[in-house]
């Protein structure tokens, strides 16, 4: 396969993946939105309005950025565990493995439905934000790639999941048990700087904490981690992640017999 | 070059079960070729490893000059499978299966829509172009599958059982299909339990059973080993048990009819004598299309009776 042919599968799956987003938009667009305006509307608004400052910022502008970076890592992270698993279950995963698409391709292109779910609920609720509260972006081009590194490293993990689920009990367990609690430790809601030292240090092991905190410097200016290493880490875990998924991807596991 | 070149090729699944001991056959280009062989005879383990989704343990097979174990994308490039099993997304549109299909194998997208319309015509599938394919009937979802695994033109077409559970008159629409696609060159390989099949549709045959090749001839070089033949009789009056004639095997079906089985050659004039001096009248008779089936069976006793 040539280059310009290689394009043509790529854009393939995209589309696929797109189709897929818009088609059951129901159960991929709207309910972040709507749990997400919950958030503010408790965590910001109503407990918010009590708290104070956190970091030199109102309790809503904050948690802004830390939703907002929730919502990419979920939705990235869901979009590819659940489209790649529903094409592992109903055998269609086949009409890609019999073809000549190389692995990265097949890779690349779930991985890029998994970014662009994620940009776009990220999207929807950076908008649903602005009901409650001015933004002003402080580093724009800071906050676009820590988006898009945050959906690639967990549209990746998402990946392996899936690569690894035999049911449909398998793609919820990681989300639930791993995903969520790493996520509201994260610093989502709250500055490790708060946190005693021990548990400030045992964060620093949350990779999360470094995708929402690179985020949270490119709107507000401000981070609880030094924003170069928090993109050395996302860009280290992408490499050793993809190579890892790539690998599956080229034994087959739980592909081919 | 050969379409198919199967070198001495083995699968064996976790450490005991052998699915293949070691095949080699090959396909001529342009050939329209059966593949047979009773359930767990190792066809679809054949066909699953030419199309790259089953490793095999050692062993090779070359598509069109190409290995599907060191050359795989050269390979599978040339291969349109159609499986056993329904796996498209039961929630797309076929016209969607389709695009997406050609975009896998690297067709540009108009492309792929132009063609996507024209296979959907000629499996008389265009008015469902936009439907769920969940709410298609069964033999749709065949002619889907064969219109998906034509829509990158391939040079060699697999089956596997495409006419299961498909009635009569859409396997018949299908098998002029298939034979329209061989006569304008795609090769074709077939493997199916209708014996009719295969014998009106294939020049070649190979024959499977517990992962090793029993027999591999022309379709016409292997109903030629037939040495009998069998006759259904219509009587004008009820047996009440089967008669016992001379050089024949008599089976009574029920009341008013027999199956006579004679030695290949063997004259009717003297056949019909036989029976009129034992007193039974004939209204009506035909040939039982048993031939294919016949030798299947005994192929596949031989290997049993020898253990």
């Amino acid at each position: 396969m040539s280059a310009a042919v290689r394009w043509v599968p790529f854009k393939t799956i995209v589309i696929k993946e797109i189709n897929r987003i818009l088609r059951i938009w129901g159960q991929t667009l709207v309910p972040p939105a709507i749990t997400m305006t919950l958030y503010f509307l408790i965590f910001g608004q109503l407990v918010g309005s009590r708290i104070g400052e956190m970091g030199g910022h109102r309790y809503m502008d904050f948690i802004v950025p830390g939703l907002v970076m929730m919502s990419v890592i979920q939705n990235a992270y869901a979009n590819v565990v659940s489209s790649f698993f529903g094409s592992k279950f109903g055998r269609y995963v086949e009409e890609l493995l019999v073809s000549p698409t190389p692995n990265w391709v097949i890779l690349a292109g779930y991985v890029s439905g998994g970014v662009l779910r994620g940009c776009m609920v990220g999207g929807i609720v950076l908008i649903v934000s602005l009901l409650f509260t001015d933004l002003s972006i402080a580093h724009p081009l800071v906050m676009l790639a820590s988006v898009i590194l945050a959906a690639v490293l967990f549209a990746l993990a998402g990946f392996v999941n899936a690569v690894y689920a035999k049911k449909f009990d398998d793609i919820s367990i990681i989300p639930t048990f791993i995903l969520t609690p790493l996520t509201y430790l994260g610093g989502v809601f709250y500055s490790v700087s708060l946190l005693p030292e021990f548990w400030r240090n045992v964060s620093l092991a949350n990779p999360i904490l470094y995708t929402v905190n690179a985020f949270r410097f490119g709107v507000l200016g401000e981070s609880d981690v030094p924003v170069g290493t928090a993109f050395a880490i996302m860009l280290v875990s992408i490499l050793v992640l993809g190579a890892y998924c790539l690998r599956l991807l080229d034994k087959g596991v739980g592909l081919r017999a | 070059m050969y379409a198919l070149d199967v070198v001495d090729l083995k699968k064996t699944y976790g450490t005991r079960v052998e699915a293949l001991k070691g095949i080699s056959l090959t396909v001529e280009e342009g050939d329209f070729f059966a593949l047979l062989g009773p359930n767990g005879a190792g066809k679809s383990t054949l066909i699953g490893i030419a199309a790259s989704l089953v490793r095999p343990s050692s062993g090779d097979i070359k598509v069109f000059g190409k290995s599907v174990v060191t050359e795989r994308s050269a390979a599978v490039a040339h291969i349109g499978l159609v499986p056993q099993e329904f796996n498209f997304n039961q929630f797309e549109k076929p016209f969607e299966i389709l695009v997406n299909q050609a975009g896998y194998y690297g067709v540009p997208r108009e492309l792929a829509k132009t063609r996507a319309e024209q296979y959907l015509k000629q499996l008389s599938l265009w008015d469902k172009r936009d439907v769920a394919s969940r709410t298609l009937s069964g033999g749709m979802k065949r002619r889907l599958m064969i219109a998906r695994a034509m829509m990158h033109t391939p040079k060699l077409l697999i089956l596997d059982e495409p006419t299961a559970g498909v009635d009569i008159e859409i396997r018949r629409s299908m098998w002029t299909y298939l034979k329209d696609i061989n006569r304008a060159g795609t090769t074709v390989i077939l493997t199916t339990h209708y014996l009719e099949e295969a014998e009106s549709l294939c020049r070649n045959i190979a024959i499977i059973d517990h992962g090793m090749i029993v027999k591999n001839t022309t379709v016409k070089a292997l109903l030629g080993t037939l040495d009998r033949e069998t006759f259904v009789f219509d009587l004008s009056q009820p047996l009440a048990v089967a008669p016992d004639l001379p050089d024949c095997l008599v089976h009574r079906v029920d009341d008013t009819t027999i199956e006579v089985d004679v030695p290949r050659g063997t004259e009717l004039n003297g056949l019909f004598a036989i029976l009129s001096a034992a007193g039974i009248g004939v209204r009506s008779m035909r040939n039982k299309a048993n031939r294919l089936e016949e030798l299947f069976v005994r192929l596949l006793e031989k290997p049993k009776d020898a253990a």
